[in-house]
């Protein structure tokens, strides 16, 4: 028996942050200690406070330690583990309480939180299914599989209310049944794990902290629509995940629990790992299915349906990887238990992936019906450096960005609609008012343009053409027409592109104009940006009062547009200036200003 | 999509690889779904890159037309017809990194390096891309130089981990 453990974040941002060589550190200091047989060393998923990365946590204490460096290994070995006294310099401060705070159930960023899918993220070993059987894993594909009928698990799933957490939303236990209803001795499950909004990884998470919870959620899924056979469709850019589903893969394999006659009740299901190769257009529910097939990643019209057509032509379903995650809890635990949770229509938890300009940046999973508010200041930790917050963008490239004055809304899929967002995968970015609005639509309009397959015109050619018009506002080019005219560019491709990436590609720029057309207006008729972020309408100056004449910046500049003589204020030439800003930050007078 | 570069550098596959390859490919055929797509994950894993060469013997052996190949590799974006830099270089343009002003530290990157996106070294040592997130937002803005991770960077700190490689 251990007398304590060792958790070490194996998340990608922590390994990033060389967790694993702390954790051969460990291993290796608790030997030359004798330890070996006392400590235990464990790998884990992601705890979700990346931001104070690479964390740790050291059990029976419980005690939390943030951005711990493998030279701190040594001291935690030598005072916590032998001498029984916490590492107090290491401990996590949290901002809230100002102080250190012992355990990471303690932090205001966790207490906040209900977790359901991250039930087992960062508190086992994924790569052991002895302790996922140990968190009751394989318990719900047993019952499924042991005392109901088919029919009964997708009534189970349809009661609770849970609804796709890919980004639509749409009720899972409905989409089974469509699939269930077909008659036909070839049917697909599979698994979107593509996860394509640039600045999300929940998905990720998931897999690489709990794989086994997706394994046994699609084997369940397979049992309801009768199925043998199943997909998981992952991005490439995942190697740690990717590995993880392997491992995983390979373990129910031998424990019997995945593939033929599973458990000898006479049900075969088995399991395959696609890889992506980077097409956000892949994360589309048809496109995804043409890329499994191994052409180019393009959508197909629908209907008719992927629960009537669709992988190799059979009824098919897709679910996201948090969807899943939250299966196999559902049947142990009830529809009751889930739907008790949430809002009216929106049952559950989502989880967030909170980036951007938040203090704790990290994985989240809140109670549907939280208000933004909370999740921002409560669980995030507010807006850092005392800037002021100005939005938060959810939904990714076919979302929106949400306004400080719906802060207090209850985050479920149908107000975020109503706000001008969406759920989307979960991805959410705080902007403060060193963000520009009209440059953040540029940035995801240039992200779809790049994205677009150009199957349909709509979107081939609709969003190069408002890429166009928020080029000529970012540089000052733009009349108050051309917002008139980009305006119905944008309810046009929404109304005529074929797939979801279209439909929803005029969202950023819709919903920036909606809660933030003064921005958009100052750019186009004071050819000014307020946030000073867009190159062609900012200047760079000089202030006289500050500048001591030290030549520095000058020196520095490529183009040679400042001049002056030393020791008096120098001067830069707005129309040499390229605006590169290398002057500002060689300054150490903070004298030159951007207008 | 964004626009196809080709390759200037002439193909100097050995032997082995191309019996890999081929090895690889009569497996890839074998298989219940045969996919070009699969195929050239895998080809890419042999040659780091797919030259025209490499897609015309998996067109022959796949029995698909070389435009169909083609096609797949121009599709997605991890499929690169350009050998990568011994050192690539990789900047995260994801939202999370891009809101924290990874885009002043991906032209930083170029101008220091001076290549564009997309754009290896004449000698084949350095390359440059812009990549959507690599999933540690948490550290944004981030790059990435051979798989390691660099994160929480201004642009300052760009030449700084520039020459590191320079010296190596
Ligand atoms: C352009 C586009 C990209 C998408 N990307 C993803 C994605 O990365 N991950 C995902 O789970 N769903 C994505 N979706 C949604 C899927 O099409 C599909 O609705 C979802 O995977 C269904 O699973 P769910 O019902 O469990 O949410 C995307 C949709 C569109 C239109
Ligand atoms: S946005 Fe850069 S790592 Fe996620």
């Amino acid at each position: 028996m251990f007398r304590s453990s060792i958790l070490i974040c194996g998340g990608t941002g922590c390994t990033s942050n060389h967790s694993q060589e702390i954790r051969e550190e460990f291993i290796k200091e608790l030997k030359e200690k004798n330890l070996e047989n006392d400590v235990a060393v464990i790998g884990t998923g992601c705890f979700g406070l990346c931001a104070v990365g690479p964390v740790i946590i050291v059990y029976p204490e419980g005690a939390f330690y943030s951005g711990v460096t493998t030279a701190d290994v040594k001291e935690i070995v030598e005072e916590h583990l032998i001498k029984g006294r916490l590492v107090e310099r290491l401990l996590y401060v949290d901002k809230h309480a100002n102080s250190h705070v012992k355990a990471l159930s303690d932090t205001n960023f966790y207490k906040k939180q209900t977790r359901v899918a991250l039930k087992n993220c960062g508190v086992i070993d994924p790569e052991n299914i002895d302790e996922y059987i140990g968190c009751d894993g394989y318990q719900a594909l047993i019952k499924v599989l042991t005392e109901m009928k088919p029919q009964e698990v997708i009534d189970v799933i349809k009661a609770s209310g849970l609804r796709g957490r890919g980004g639509a939303g749409f009720p899972t236990g409905m989409k089974w049944q469509f699939a269930a209803n077909q008659v036909n001795d070839t049917k697909y499950v599979c698994c979107n794990a593509d996860e394509g909004d640039p600045g999300a990884f929940m998905d990720r998470s998931v897999l690489e902290g709990d794989p086994h919870a997706v394994l046994e959620a699609m084997a369940i899924a397979g049992y309801a629509i009768g199925s043998h056979q199943g997909y998981i469709y992952v991005r490439a850019e995942y190697p740690i995940a990717v590995q993880r589903l392997n491992v995983a893969l390979k373990q129910a394999k031998e424990y019997g629990l995945l593939g033929k006659n599973i458990l000898g009740t006479g049900f075969d299901f088995d399991l395959e790992i696609k890889l992506g190769s980077g097409a956000f257009v892949c994360g589309e529910e048809t496109a995804l299915m043409t890329s499994v097939e191994g052409h180019r990643g393009e959508p197909r019209p629908r209907p008719p349906f992927p629960a009537v057509k669709g992988l190799f032509g059979k009824p098919t379903i897709l679910n996201n990887v948090e969807t899943y995650a939250n299966i196999c809890q559902i049947i142990l635990k009830g529809a009751d238990w889930f739907s008790s949770m949430g809002t009216e229509k929106s049952k559950g938890t989502k989880v967030f992936a909170l980036g951007g300009k938040i203090t704790n940046t990290g994985l989240v999973e809140i109670p549907m019906g939280t208000t933004l508010r909370q999740v921002i200041e409560d669980i995030g930790g507010g807006v850092p450096n005392g800037k002021k917050f100005k939005a938060a963008q959810t939904g990714g490239p076919s979302g929106g960005c949400i306004p400080a004055v719906n802060f207090d809304v209850p985050i479920d899929y149908d107000n975020l609609i109503s706000i001008g967002s969406m759920m989307g995968s979960g991805g959410m970015i705080v902007m403060d008012e060193d963000n520009c609005m009209v440059d953040i639509a540029k940035f995801f309009l240039e992200f779809t343009v790049d994205e677009s397959c150009g199957k349909c015109t709509p979107c081939r050619i609709g969003t190069r053409r408002l890429l166009e018009y928020l080029d000529k506002i970012t540089t000052g080019k733009a009349t108050m027409q051309d917002l008139d005219d980009m305006e119905q560019l944008c309810y046009y491709i929404k109304a005529n592109a074929l797939c979801g990436l279209g439909q929803t590609a005029p969202n950023p720029v819709l919903s920036t104009l909606r809660y933030f057309r003064d921005e958009y207006e100052a750019h186009i008729k004071e050819h000014r940006c307020p946030a000073h972020v867009c190159k062609g309408l900012i200047q760079y100056k000089i202030d006289p009062e500050k500048c001591k004449g030290c030549s520095a910046c000058s020196r520095k500049c490529p183009v040679g547009a400042i001049t002056g003589e030393i020791k008096s204020p120098f001067t830069i030439d707005p129309m040499k200036c390229v605006k590169c800003g290398q002057c500002m930050a060689t300054c150490k007078f903070g004298a030159i200003v951007k207008e | 999509m964004s626009k196809i570069k080709l390759t200037t550098v002439t193909f100097k596959g050995t032997a082995e690889q191309e019996k890999q390859l081929r090895a690889m490919l009569n497996e890839e055929k074998s298989g219940a779904h045969p996919s070009v797509m699969a195929a050239l994950q895998k080809a890419q894993a042999i040659y780091s890159y797919l030259p025209i060469e490499v897609q015309t013997i998996i067109a022959e052996e796949m029995g698909v037309s070389l435009e169909e190949v083609f096609g797949v590799a121009t599709f997605y974006s991890q499929f690169t017809l350009n050998p990568k830099g011994e050192y690539a270089f990789a900047v995260c343009l994801g939202t999370a990194c891009y809101v924290k002003g990874s885009g002043e530290v991906f032209d930083k990157l170029c101008s220091t390096l001076g290549l564009g996106d997309g754009e290896t070294s004449a000698d084949g040592k350095y390359s440059v891309s812009a990549t959507r997130c690599v999933g540690c937002c948490g550290l944004a803005p981030v790059m990435t130089v051979n798989g390691d991770v660099y994160g929480k960077l201004t642009a300052k700190d760009v030449p700084d981990i520039v020459a590191k490689y320079k010296q190596a």
